[in-house]
């Protein structure tokens, strides 16, 4: 007869920590500070034309000589611009992170009830005048000038690129080269910058060790993230996430192509221990299978629910503080013990490597109406370890038949060396038989 | 019965190659068209091409029309719901019937139902930067083996519509200083070339006289144009040709050509077309 293996779910999840973290802008930097961007959290809310950006920064370094330019499709305002809680960006950086789902064979020896036990509570790692004078004077004005938060925001209206550039330079900041070019054609592109230093006063103030994220609000008919900036402070490759907060449903971009990372794969045990070494691989191999042309989906969810949770949903005031307008403030108040679901909020969450050679134009995005639920799964099956009671030799041959399909898959999924999985793998009932080489491989090397 | 050379129909050559899109499309790409939504578009869009044609009291019953515009439509649309995929055949081969001026019908059949389901639900919608830059070469390749295979007969408005877009998104470039790598990132995209070879290009929904598809093409790249980089709107060139579809009336009352035959498709079919075979 054959075994059937129920199983007995324990829910653990293990999440991929985003470390590093930028603006989507380009670093000005005083003297010899040496800045780039290496990766980025960009959190869009979008509907009809309203969009709120959020920029996460993981700055590390003096924030003295700390600046940044950030291109925005529009004239903004003072009160557009904000400084938000960078608390609410990693809690949903990990509510919407690839995830382990682990499960347990239970006896083999024993008639199975269906058992299942959800922890959703699953610990995770907690996933001037002078200035206005000498700007005029370069066909920059300094349009407005205010302190949110620790940051100084300069609103400039640039009417040529060599203005904003020069007036950086003159305000000793290093601008990386080719600049100009890129900031020359958002200017005609009818974009406008602003500029964000640190006000230590303020910051040591406020005692905050880090950066908190600048959030601006606008309108705009462009759905898009300029990211040609970013690459030219970069050194080499990027890392961008996009979380896009929507109403309807999944965000893609309309001039990359859009693809899903492969998901619900089984995977061997020990991936459980070396998870963000495993995901970084399969991200790699993914993204050299497209070309290095991709933008990859890595999480497509109802904002209300989710299954198995990495973390729970954004709250309503969380959702809020990211500037989802559409929730309405009655909701955010309420004094009630349980605070509602968030309803009519559909996350989204891009991950995309570039550099200015594979992503030549900025990332142009629309909203669609697909509500199918996507998220990045593995799956890990741990098999029976308990004494047996009777003649387990069948389920030990179904397990070891099992880690080999697994290991066969993790070889696919990562091109990691099979012969390197198989010596992590305790197989069931010993190792498995070295396999045979093939007459020629070794022929020629 | 006397069977049509096949390549005296240029729409034989267009049913191969879109049909080997979709199998790349569903079987490679896998940007997600679903199986039951081709299935529902081909059947709903035959069934409908029939009961229309028994109404018109048409002598014959042409699948083939119908057939291309239901692969366009399953390439093309997506939703996840069969109901909504098939309204969008019913629309695209009930305005065939309906919706006519002098005896042509005014809109492209796959382009109206697009456009009409993008408006009447938020449930479908249009998926223009699914291709891998491998798959538009390839497909790419397949629409200039098109125009050779029917030495461009008809092929003005496609012509036209490139050559126009391309020339606006190069000059933007100029203008802004932009390397050339971003146009050319901007015509490397598959909704784009099957926009451009498989729906613009309809010899039925175009003006019949070649000056009056050259011209017609260029306005479509116009407003495509104007949508895309000038509103910032996704699917510029789908929105356009519905804009501009009655224009087509007007052209041809100003400009007078010969109506589109398909299985007539040139004076001279047989005398330029031997070559291919031999």
């Amino acid at each position: 007869m054959r075994l059937l293996i129920t199983l007995v779910s324990a829910l653990v999840t293990v999440l991929v920590t985003t470390s590093a973290q930028a603006f989507c802008g380009f670093y000005v930097a005083r003297a010899d500070t040496s800045l780039f961007n290496r990766a980025s959290q960009v959190v869009l809310v979008r509907d009809e034309d309203k969009t709120v950006i959020t920029m996460a920064n993981d700055f590390e370094g003096d924030a003295e000589d700390f600046a940044v330019v950030i291109p925005v499709p529009t004239m903004i305002e003072g009160e557009q611009i904000n400084v938000g809680d960078r608390a609410v960006i990693e809690h949903l950086d990990a509510y919407t992170s690839p995830r382990i789902v682990e499960y347990h064979d239970g006896d083999p020896c024993v008639v199975y009830e269906r058992l299942e036990m959800s922890s959703n509570d699953a610990a995770f790692p907690s996933a001037s005048k002078q200035l206005k004078r000498s700007a005029r004077s370069r066909g920059v004005t300094i349009e407005a000038q205010y302190t949110v938060g620790e940051y100084d925001i300069l609103i400039l209206s640039a009417t040529q690129s060599d203005g904003l550039i020069q007036w950086l330079v003159e305000n000793d900041y290093r601008i990386p080269s080719g600049a100009e070019r890129v900031v020359d054609s958002y200017l005609k592109q009818d974009m406008r910058f602003f500029v964000a230093k640190v006000n230590l006063e303020e910051q040591s103030k406020l005692g905050f060790q880090y950066l908190r994220p600048l959030q601006v609000a606008y309108e705009s008919n462009r759905f898009m993230l300029p990211i040609r900036l970013g690459t030219l402070n970069a050194k080499g490759k990027q890392e961008l996430y996009v979380y896009a907060l929507t109403r309807t449903g999944r965000v893609e971009t309309t001039n990359y192509r859009t693809v899903k990372l492969p998901s619900n794969v089984t995977v061997p045990e020990f991936v459980e221990d070396e998870f963000a070494n495993f995901y970084r691989a399969m991200f790699d191999r993914q993204t050299k299978a497209e070309n290095e042309r991709a933008v990859f989906l890595e999480y497509a969810w109802d904002m209300g629910w989710c299954d198995p949770c990495a973390a729970d949903p954004l709250s309503a005031r969380e959702l809020r503080q990211l500037g989802v307008f559409w929730l309405g403030q009655h909701d955010v108040e309420s004094k009630r013990a349980i605070q509602p679901r968030a309803q009519n909020v559909f996350v989204t969450r891009l991950h995309v490597r570039y550099d200015a050679e594979h992503f030549p134009e900025d990332l142009m995005f629309q909203e669609t109406g697909d509500r199918q639920n996507y998220q990045g799964r593995y799956v890990i099956q741990h098999p029976w370890k308990g004494e047996a009671s009777c003649d387990i030799s069948q389920y030990k041959a179904s397990v070891r038949d099992r880690q080999e399909r697994e290991a066969q898959q993790l070889a696919n999924l990562t091109g990691w060396d099979l012969g390197d999985i198989h010596k992590k793998i305790p197989f069931a009932g010993g190792a498995p038989e070295p396999e045979k080489e093939p007459w020629w491989k070794r022929l020629w090397n | 019965m006397k069977l049509l050379s096949p390549l005296r129909d240029p729409r034989y050559f267009q049913v191969a190659v879109l049909t080997s899109l979709l199998a790349v499309g569903i079987g490679i790409l896998n940007f997600g068209i679903h199986w039951q939504n081709a299935a529902t578009i081909m059947l709903t869009a035959q069934f409908v091409q029939y009961i229309g044609t028994r109404l018109a009291g048409l002598p014959r019953f042409d699948p083939l029309s119908a057939l291309i515009t239901s692969l366009s439509l399953t390439l093309l649309l997506r939703t996840e719901f069969a109901s909504l995929a098939a309204t969008a055949a019913v629309i695209a081969i009930g305005s065939k019937f309906l919706i006519r001026f002098r005896n042509k019908h005014v809109f492209n059949p796959a382009n109206v139902a697009l456009v009409s389901l993008m408006l009447l639900s938020d449930r479908a919608w249009v998926s223009s930067g699914q291709w891998g830059s491998a798959a538009i070469g390839a497909f790419a390749l397949a629409c200039l083996g098109f125009l050779v295979l029917t030495r461009a007969k008809r092929a003005e408005t496609t012509i036209a519509f490139v050559w126009a877009f391309g020339t606006l998104l190069v000059g933007r470039a100029v203008w802004l200083g932009d390397p050339l790598s971003i146009p050319l990132h901007q015509l490397q995209n598959g909704a784009l070339l099957i926009f451009a070879f498989f729906m613009i290009s309809d010899p039925k929904t175009t003006p019949d006289a070649p000056f009056g598809r050259a011209l017609f093409g260029a306005v479509v790249a116009a407003v495509a144009f104007t949508i895309q980089f000038i509103f910032y709107q996704p699917n510029g060139p789908i929105l356009a040709l519905i804009l501009c579809a009655p224009l087509v009336p007007l052209i041809d009352t100003l400009l007078h050509g010969s109506h589109y035959q398909w299985d007539k498709p040139g004076a001279r079919p047989s005398a330029s077309l031997k070559g291919v075979h031999s």
